[in-house]
């Protein structure tokens, strides 16, 4: 660089080199603190009214394994939300993989390709709605809303409109209870899945020049565009590397269903898996948001609902009020938590 | 300086008066102890660099803030505003800069808006038609349709909605904030006989504003805001425009416009019948390494749009534009491989992504394919500590600064691109006067080092100041340009509105 010999006057910077501020510490404690306290609070209740059936080691293992579907699924959609989208087919998308691994698998492909072929299925979604976006200026929010119908519509001809049992596999392995052999893997493999996945997007979105275009370009487009950052290309990649992880999800899904290709699964999981993105500390109007928070935010999702299955006076319409409410809570506190940090 | 008693209290009991209000925010303070009063009858200007307070002081007036000490009176009431309705309601109204109106709305439903008359459930539309009719006719704008949705109008008259609804409630206190920040020359001359008009019907006017000229010309005091404190004031006409601006920057600024002398080199950009979709039309010019050019004309003309289609933002519909040696097809990515940058007039909405960190704004043109936050942070420290920006760290977010030290990161990203073109547009928009002499004096280094500088600006004291040569854009078209000491504001003013068009 040879920028260097500027000799401007500079006034010593008022601010510049000062602690950050008590109450910045606060906040800034509050954005990693929040979901994991939230989490406690939840395991803390759940464990007092159920000790016997809620706090046991198989049951944990349960909750972990709920939570790698939802999980691997939200990986991807953080990554779109904070570039200011939102995909609300991810739910019809794993219910897609599902059905494409197990035809795949009927047509006697090995499990491996089938596999693949099922995540390329899931990740030409996302290139659909990437082409949309980009080339059509529709919103992401309208194109996942037609594509929920239509791509879950797409999986129930693909199916015949029924489940599709196929050939037992390794893939089932992916995501069932640990047998007693496999105990030393201390939870099952989808979930050290999820958890190698979640680090590399994490890595990504820190330390890649992609993974800052989407933090740019979800927080002003408009400067994105002025800085030269390729809008077009990036878009369509984040679609279509987001979709891969639903097309994980899928096959995730495919394991703990044990090897069945199912049109009609995952319903509503778009739902959790934007809730989960935004009990992390996303924000819906994108430029901001962490893959850590979206793991605790999957993680507090999956053990609501299993907790309430355990509390035998909750049924079903209590779990929804609760999801409910606690997705409101996490967006009432996070509005709290961005009116603390920019007191000006 | 020390205010004198008798300034504060005023003669009789003045119609607002605020004194020793202070209000902190966590560790920051805001206000430091304030003390203003305005009669009725009478425009205060309330002047101030960006960040010395004046928008806390307006929130703490209009009760969307609660002062943390201090007392204020209204007409010798005490006057304590829990909400912006309980100030309304008090007769103190404001005009923000970015206007408060639905578009969507009829002018009438804006004016009336939260007090509409209603007869049980119902509007009164008549009623509500002849309100808003007054309250045009009372600005002596009859012209502007009730009925019409607002998203109709032009800015300024869009303005004059807001100030009607502030005449509507019958206000005692009318506080402008920047009000001519977006207007064309003549919608300014329109809104000062209106502000006059106002002041002589006895209402009690603060007028906040960047432009020294401006508040030379209207107000009758003016008061000067530093760091949250009152440091100053007096009778406008007695007092110089540079004497303003020591008060305002707490030292005299002797030399706003640095100009050393400069060697203009080779041709760097040229443009040749540049044309766009509408604007520009026929752009002409060519800009030579270590000159500041420079290009005036009125709202409207197709200055922004003529720096947009260079750089690729907008479509070319034909003419050529050479970057040294290259022609062709434009993108921003392109230009900036090429090292041309661009500085958007609009830099909340455009030129910096304000929910992102000052390193993150500052380096996005020059990232690798992998990148590593602590090189980001070097690299922005260094650039904070060069140009002065206040800061805690350069991963705050750009919108936690003030609007100099976001247009000094905006400029960052140019000189970290280390880019040999710099295409400035309105530099210096909304920013303090301490801010700006350090932006021109930027600008003199950087045309020395050979550097290449065209600057479109709406301010012609500054153009004429900074630049090396100047060319007017009228209706789109930019044919010729003259060096600067061959031109004045009154030569460049008539170009400017195509006066000379038949000469």
């Amino acid at each position: 660089m040879t920028t260097s010999q500027i000799p401007m006057q500079t006034p010593p910077p008022l601010y510049a080199g000062s602690p950050p501020s008590s109450a910045e510490r606060f906040s800034g404690l509050l954005g990693t603190m929040g979901p994991i306290a939230g989490l406690l609070f939840v395991f803390v209740i759940f464990a007092i009214l159920e000790p016997r059936t809620f706090l046991t080691m198989d049951n944990m293992q349960i909750v972990l394994l709920n939570t790698a579907v939802v999980g691997t699924a939200a990986l991807g959609a953080t990554v779109i939300i904070i570039a200011g989208g939102i995909d609300l087919s991810v739910g019809a998308n794993i219910a897609l993989c599902t059905v494409v691994i197990a035809l795949c698998r009927l047509h006697g492909l090995a499990p491996m390709l089938a596999v693949l072929v099922g995540i390329a299925a899931s990740a030409s979604v996302g290139l659909v709605i990437g082409l949309l976006v980009t080339q059509c200026n529709l919103s992401s929010f309208i194109i996942t809303l037609g594509l929920w119908g239509a791509v879950r519509g797409v999986a129930k001809r693909l199916a015949g409109g029924s489940e599709i049992s196929t050939p037992p596999s390794w893939i089932s392995h992916l995501l069932q209870m640990l047998p007693p052999g496999r105990k030393w893997m201390i939870v099952p493999p989808g979930v050290w899945l999820l958890l190698i996945l979640s680090l590399f997007v994490t890595l990504v979105l820190r330390y890649t020049r992609f993974g800052r275009h989407v933090f740019a370009i979800g927080s002003n487009e408009h400067t994105a565009r002025l800085c030269g950052v390729p809008i077009t290309r990036t878009k369509l990649l984040i679609f279509v590397f987001a979709t891969i992880f639903a097309g994980i999800a899928g096959v995730l899904q495919f394991s703990y269903l044990n090897n069945l290709g199912d049109p009609t699964t995952a319903n509503g999981y778009e739902l959790n898996v934007i809730a989960a993105v935004v009990i992390g500390g996303a924000s819906l109007s994108g430029g901001r948001g962490n893959i850590f928070g979206t793991l605790i935010g999957a993680l507090l999702m999956t053990m609501v609902a299993n907790g309430c299955n355990k509390v035998p006076s909750l049924t079903n319409a209590d779990q929804d009020i609760v999801t409910g409410v606690i997705i409101v809570a996490a967006a009432g506190f996070d509005q709290f938590r961005q009116s603390r940090g920019t007191a000006k | 300086m020390q205010i004198s008693k008798d300034f504060i209290a005023g003669k009789s009991v003045p119609r607002l008066r605020m004194q020793g209000v202070r209000k902190r925010f966590g560790a920051t303070v805001a206000l430091d102890g304030v003390d203003l009063s305005v009669e009725s009858g009478e425009i205060l200007a309330l002047v101030g660099e960006n960040g010395a307070g004046k928008s806390t002081l307006m929130k703490v007036l209009s009760g969307a803030h609660a002062p943390d000490e201090g007392k204020m009176w209204l007409d010798g009431q005490e006057y304590r505003p829990r909400d912006p309705l309980e100030a309304r309601r008090r007769g103190v109204a404001m005009i923000y800069q970015e206007l408060s109106l639905a578009k969507d709305l009829s002018v009438m439903e804006n004016i009336l808006l939260g007090m509409e008359p209603v007869w049980g459930p119902f509007l009164r539309w008549p009623e509500m038609k002849r309100r808003a009719a007054d309250a045009m006719a009372q600005l002596r704008r009859p012209d502007i349709d009730p009925r019409i949705p607002l998203g109709k109008l032009s800015l300024a008259q869009q303005q004059l909605v807001e100030i009607g609804r502030a005449i509507c409630i019958g206000c005692r206190v009318l506080v402008l904030d920047e009000p001519t920040s977006s207007l064309a020359q003549s919608d300014i001359r329109q809104l000062f006989e209106l502000v006059k008009r106002l002041k002589a019907g006895g209402l009690a006017i603060v007028y906040i504003s960047h432009f020294l000229e401006e508040v030379r010309e209207i107000s009758d005091r003016f008061i000067v805001l530093r760091d949250g404190k009152s440091v100053g004031g007096g009778s406008t006409v007695s007092t110089g425009t540079a004497q303003i601006i020591s008060m305002m920057v707490g030292r005299s600024v002797d030399d706003l416009y640095p100009r050393s002398v400069r060697k203009a080199g080779d041709v760097v950009l040229e443009v040749k019948h540049l044309a766009g979709e509408s604007r520009p039309v026929d752009a002409n010019f060519s800009l030579r390494a270590g000159e500041v050019f420079g290009i005036a004309g009125l709202i409207g003309a197709g200055r922004t749009e003529l720096l947009r289609s260079i750089f690729g933002l907008q479509p070319i519909k034909s003419g050529e534009v050479r970057v040294a040696a290259y022609v062709g097809s434009a993108s921003p990515a392109r230009r900036w491989a090429e090292k041309v940058g661009l500085l958007s007039e609009d830099r909340k909405s455009e030129g910096l992504a304000v929910g992102l960190s000052i390193a993150d704004n500052l380096t996005m043109t020059r990232l690798g394919w992998l990148v590593s936050p602590s090189h980001q942070a070097a690299q922005s420290r260094r650039w904070i500590a060069k140009l002065g920006i206040r800061c805690r760290s350069p991963w705050q977010a750009v919108s936690d600064l003030s609007g100099g030290n976001q247009q000094k990161i905006a400029i960052a990203r140019l000189l970290h691109h280390d880019v040999d073109v710099f295409l400035l547009d309105e530099p210096t928009r909304g920013i303090d006067v301490g801010s700006k002499a350090e932006i021109y004096r930027l600008i003199d280094e950087l045309a020395c080092r050979g550097k290449a500088i065209l600057m479109v600006s709406s301010y012609l004291p500054e153009l004429l100041g900074v630049c090396d040569r100047i060319a007017v854009m009228c209706k789109g078209r930019l044919v010729r340009s003259v060096p600067v000491d061959q031109t004045n504001e009154h030569q460049i003013m008539l170009e400017a509105t195509g006066a000379l068009e038949t000469a």
